[in-house]
């Protein structure tokens, strides 16, 4: 699987990847500022911008690699979740 | 419930092993000042947590540290993937090994098992935010003494990543504890269990 991926694609998945955990991370931040903050119109706009664009990241993810939650998985004939690397794994 | 995400919070990617260093930073996961402790001390309070925000808070910093234990987990599994019989005595990992091979599993750096004793959930949201204020403050001074003996980037870099989060955690539950405090009767001020008013044996 990992011989027929270009590099091209590969960067490509990597970028993705890393704008996913980026944004997922200003989320993660902005959740437990905002218990506490709940009003703070400045943290809920940025929350906004940055959801969108997580968004728009996990979708292209998941349809060109495969996905993130178990949830999105495509059942076709078979049970893909098991066959990427899980996230433990590394890279090297 | 919760949903996994095949995803670390930050990302670990170690090229070169360490069994040593391995069975310093285990006590991350499972040891007295760990991620699991963490976990569960949060995950356990918020039942009980009366106010809505500061349950907030537990249930989602509770939610953050599982995620930590997953990344002290993949940092002990990286530096010791694949070890061999010679690399398991030369970086004293034998007694680790003989009971765990290479698994993880949830012990301190001195091999103590993991308790549920290195936590409270007392059920006074004053108690238990004092008691997390402090429950960050020693998961920060544990990763600083890590720290100190690792000198491998792509070990330091998610620990440093770790360490900056139990500041940010210790400032949301002061946080939580000024809002709690916020609301108490005058009467009341950090003497009597605020979800648990029922009146004391005079």
């Amino acid at each position: 699987m990992e011989g027929v991926v270009s590099r091209v694609d590969r960067t490509n998945r990597e970028k993705l990847f890393a704008c996913i955990t980026a944004t997922s991370f200003v989320l993660d931040d902005l959740r437990i500022y905002l218990d506490t903050h709940p009003n703070d119109q400045e943290a809920l706009d940025y929350w906004r911008k940055v959801e969108r664009v997580r968004n728009e990241a996990v979708e292209e993810y998941t349809k060109c690699y495969g996905p993130i939650n178990s949830y999105d998985v495509d059942v076709k004939n078979k049970w893909t979740w098991v066959e990427e690397p899980w996230p433990w794994e590394g890279r090297c | 419930m919760w949903s996994y995400e095949r995803r670390l919070q930050y990302p670990v990617n170690i090229k070169q092993r360490n069994p040593r260093l391995a069975q310093v930073i285990i006590s991350q996961f499972g040891g007295p000042d760990g991620e699991l402790a963490a976990s569960m001390r949060y995950l356990s309070q918020r039942y009980s947590t009366k106010n809505r925000k500061v349950a907030g808070v537990l249930t989602d910093i509770g939610t953050e540290e599982l995620a930590h234990m997953e990344m002290v987990s993949a940092i002990v599994h990286q530096l010791t993937k694949d070890l061999t019989p010679q690399e398991i005595m030369e970086g004293n990992f034998e007694r680790y090994y003989v009971d765990h091979t290479l698994a993880l599993w949830p012990q301190s750096a001195g091999g103590i098992p993991f308790n549920a004793c290195f936590f409270q959930s007392k059920g006074d949201p004053i108690t238990d935010m004092v008691e997390n204020m402090a429950a960050e403050q020693k998961a920060r001074t544990t990763y600083d003494n890590i720290l100190r003996l690792v000198h491998d980037h792509d070990v330091c870099d998610p620990i440093k990543f770790l360490r900056q989060r139990e500041i940010n955690h210790f400032q949301r539950f002061g946080e939580a504890l000024r809002i709690i405090t916020e609301e108490l009767d005058s009467k009341n001020f950090y003497a009597i269990n605020p979800d648990f008013t029922a009146d004391l044996c005079k």
